[in-house]
């Protein structure tokens, strides 16, 4: 047992991050800036896969864009302009999490939207169904009640 | 064995299935006996012929037929026994078979064993189920035909594409058919009663064995097309939001929604109009699966055909399915009777929550999958929904649903008590802090959130199991009796039990690979050697094999932990000459739940080698996490109310009569 807790220490002082296709040749040689292009990278499509990032894909296009990826951060570009210089020469369409725009707002509005108006929906319906189904003694039913229950202090059961 | 005969079997099953689409409804209409009997002999003999037709078409691809057009292009004369066989469904045409051959099995199904059913339902029941079939009979004879001949046929196949030879691969499509398809069960259920007009507790308990089991399967068929894609596409991810991915999550999701209402609906006559709602619309996004993968809308590894005219007669089928139903829905709601009133904190309350968060859990897939389409047909702009984006849309929604799970099964029905059933739960969420903590002290100073996401699967596994412990009694009775008394439960209240716990196993194994996973990649030469997470991997060398029909570069690795030897890791590379492309054949090594990954990059001119290596911590629970929910599924299934019918009148007669001769 000690072994494994050893090895899940050493786990964490490791880079933490899931899949790729990062080839040796193109790991920066600053560890910091290398995980700046990691993460800018698992953000970015590859323009010819279907829905993979940069980070994860094979493909020829994903290793040109991983390397144009590092070439700005070497450049000294932040994170924000390097995404702006990708953005600027692919378009929108490079980006796996799509910017909220006005053509966007609608595919990021709709989630919690959904969520909000199915929890009114269903509170107004449950309010309305009970309303609807418990109709108020008349005053004979409430005599009647009274008797029927009478006089004794309620128990507890 | 001539292929014509599995083309005029194909015709004959599609005769068979427009007379079961006539004739048993009219039959039920009219209550007329005989005329809903031959529903049932259609449904066998349409499953035979369609049986003969799947069975000619596998023998034509083991024999290396290269008669038929679709062998010729979908396979080869060397390649291995198996890929030839699950090369059948390894293509558009032949999956298509596939399709209408589980949509048969299913409605034989229901003929064999419908017997305790009402005559009338189960009669409408094979109608519906006939109506699906004709169209998807017609959609394969007319467009998808996997019968068609070439003369003179040509010495030699076309290569199966080799990321798909593969035995987990092989598997996938047959166990995932049989979740899609088997939710048209529902779907016939649903509509059945709708034609009927009558829904009631009782259509909820038929409908629920034929859901769960469709479920099963889609459950396993999606766990294993994940596991799938990470052993082989070489770089150990799972779930990569790919839109013909979301198409099999989304009627899963929809599907599991369908189950906890039919739950309600059998036990209080509640959530009728949820229960048929999600009926259709769970089959409605089995078809809208279909539809993606197989119209080329979306181009992925998964999407056989490109053209038009096949994904122009599946949208006209959707057109009519779904807009069918739910125009017969419109019109005969107004007749369902209200069912059981509940509290809004009740067991019911906790279900219509669960429905209404996966609902929107299954929605927000759904926009998130088709928006690019959508956007890009109206204004011309293409943008990206990658995983980003659902990461901070979905997640938060179940992340919210998992926390409510336990609760569910420890509120009463009509009227439940909240503080009760977080007294109760005071042992899980003692343990899902416990969790929290050792997360925390184990990974001092790594992601923050990633510990609370331990303590939530901690918490979702415990709490599953808090229900049992109540009922058994355990720890105030002896571990004995509490055995006991587990054994006399319903087996539906294990099957909960199990299945959440299975939830929550899944989400341990999420959270633990995505956080504290961890690589290296190097550039390694023979002899070199390189540490990860306490393991040392040498390679021994790179070896040059030569396969059935591909030529192989091995490379050979020694695997030590702290200084011993373990085993050996021996990832490589595969190119295959008939289709001019390579794979790569990742290797991993299990140790207890966790793997070690490798696989192979490149060669450099000097000789070195790329290699990927990954330690994954607690990766195969995951997918171990998906098969305890199927198992939790099973225990439900055998549930003893599920298999002792109503009683018979004979026996109801003379329980009477023997009343009479005692008084």
């Amino acid at each position: 047992m000690t072994a494994r807790r050893f090895a899940i220490l050493a786990l964490a002082l490791m880079l933490a991050s899931p899949a790729h296709a990062v080839q040796p040749d193109e790991i920066m040689s600053d560890p910091a800036k290398e995980a700046r292009a990691r993460a800018l990278s698992r953000e970015l499509r590859c323009m010819v896969c279907q829905n993979q990032s940069i980070d994860d894909s094979d493909a020829p296009l994903a290793r040109d864009l991983r390397l144009l990826v590092r070439e700005r951060i070497a450049a000294g570009d932040s994170d924000a302009q390097v995404i702006d210089f990708l953005v600027a020469r692919y378009g929108q369409f490079v980006l796996l999490k799509p910017r909220l725009g006005g053509e966007t707002l609608l595919l990021w509005v709709l989630p919690p939207l959904l969520l909000a108006a199915g929890a009114a929906g269903l509170a107004i319906h449950a309010r309305r169904r009970r309303a609807a189904s418990i109709a108020p003694l008349t005053p004979q039913e409430e005599e009647k009640l009274a008797a029927l229950v009478g006089d004794e202090p309620p128990q507890k059961s | 064995m001539s292929p014509e005969v599995g083309h005029y079997s194909l015709i004959l099953a599609l005769t068979l299935a427009l007379i079961q689409s006539v004739v048993p409804i009219v039959g039920a209409r009219r209550n007329d006996a005989a005329l809903m009997a031959v529903g049932t002999s259609t449904s066998l003999a349409q499953f035979a012929f369609a049986l003969v037709a799947f069975g000619v078409l596998t023998v034509a691809y083991v024999a290396s037929d290269f008669s038929v057009a679709n062998v010729v292009e979908n396979s080869h004369s060397l390649k291995p026994l198996l890929y030839k066989i699950t090369g059948v469904w390894g293509n558009h045409e032949g999956s298509m078979l596939l399709w209408v051959l589980i949509l048969a099995l299913f409605g034989a199904l229901v003929a064999l064993f419908g017997a305790n059913l009402p005559a009338t339902l189960r009669a409408n029941v094979l109608g519906v189920q006939a109506w699906i079939a004709t169209a998807f009979y017609l959609f394969i004879l007319g467009t998808s035909n996997p019968f068609l001949r070439i003369a003179p046929p040509p010495p030699e196949g076309q290569d199966l594409n080799p990321v798909l030879q593969d035995i987990g691969l092989a598997v996938h499509p047959p166990l995932l058919y049989l979740g899609y398809v088997g939710f048209s069960i529902s779907f016939s259920f649903a509509v059945a009663a709708l034609i009927e007009g009558r829904i009631d507790a009782a259509w909820a308990r038929w409908v629920r064995p034929w859901t769960l089991v469709a479920w099963m399967f889609l459950t396993l068929g999606i766990a294993m097309g994940s596991y799938w894609a990470y052993y082989e596409l070489g770089w150990g991810g799972w779930w990569f939001w790919d839109p013909v991915e979301n198409a099999s999550l989304m009627p899963w999701i929809a599907g599991t929604a369908l189950l906890h209402s039919a739950v309600v609906m059998e036990k209080r006559s509640a959530l009728k109009i949820w229960t048929l709602l999600l009926a259709i619309l769970t089959f409605s996004l089995s078809l809208l699966g279909t539809f993606l993968v197989r119209s080329g809308v979306l181009t992925s590894v998964h999407s056989f055909a490109t053209d038009p005219l096949r994904g122009v007669f599946i949208l006209a089928i959707l057109a009519v399915f779904i807009g069918g139903s739910l125009a017969l829905y419109a019109w005969r709601a107004p007749a369902l009777k209200q069912g059981g009133l509940f509290a809004p904190v009740s067991r019911e309350g906790a279900l219509v929550l669960n429905n209404l968060f996966l609902t929107t859990a299954c929605a927000t897939v759904f926009v998130g999958t088709l928006y690019p389409l959508a956007l890009e047909a109206l204004t011309g702009d293409k943008i990206s929904v990658g995983a980003p984006f659902f990461n901070l849309t979905f997640g938060p929604l179940f992340v919210m649903l998992l926390v409510a799970v336990p609760f569910g099964p420890l509120l009463a029905w009509k009227r439940g008590d909240v503080l009760g059933a977080m007294q109760r739960l005071m042992a899980a969420g003692l343990a899902g802090l416990l969790g929290i903590a050792a997360a925390f002290a184990w990974t001092w100073g790594g992601p923050v959130l990633a510990p609370f996401g331990i303590g939530l699967a901690v918490f979702v596994i415990v709490g599953a199991f808090t229900d049992l412990a109540e009922r058994s009694g355990f720890p105030r009775v002896g571990a004995g009796v509490a055995v006991r008394r587990l054994a006399g439960l319903p087996r539906s209240a294990l099957g909960t039990a199990v299945a959440h716990a299975g939830l929550g196993v899944t989400l341990l194994g999420i959270v633990a690979e995505t956080t504290w996973s961890s690589e290296q990649i190097v550039a390694l030469k023979a002899g070199e050697r390189v540490a990860i997470a306490g393991y040392e991997l040498k390679l021994d060398g790179v070896v040059d094999r030569q396969g059935p029909n591909y030529r192989e570069q091995v490379a050979r690795f020694s695997v030590r932990r702290g200084g011993d030897e373990i085993g050996e890791l021996a990832p490589s590379r595969r190119s295959f000459a008939a289709r001019q492309t390579s794979t790569t054949e990742a290797a991993l090594m299990t140790r207890g739940v966790s793997q070690l990954y490798a696989s192979l990059g490149d060669s450099a001119p000097d000789g070195a080698i790329a290699v990927r290596i990954y330690h994954k911590p607690l990766v195969l629970l995951i997918w171990l996490g998906a098969v305890v929910m199927v198992c939790g599924g099973l225990l439900s299934l055998s549930d003893r109310r599920l298999r002792v019918g109503a009683p018979r009148p004979a026996k109801a007669a003379a329980m009477a009569q023997r009343a009479q001769a005692a008084e």
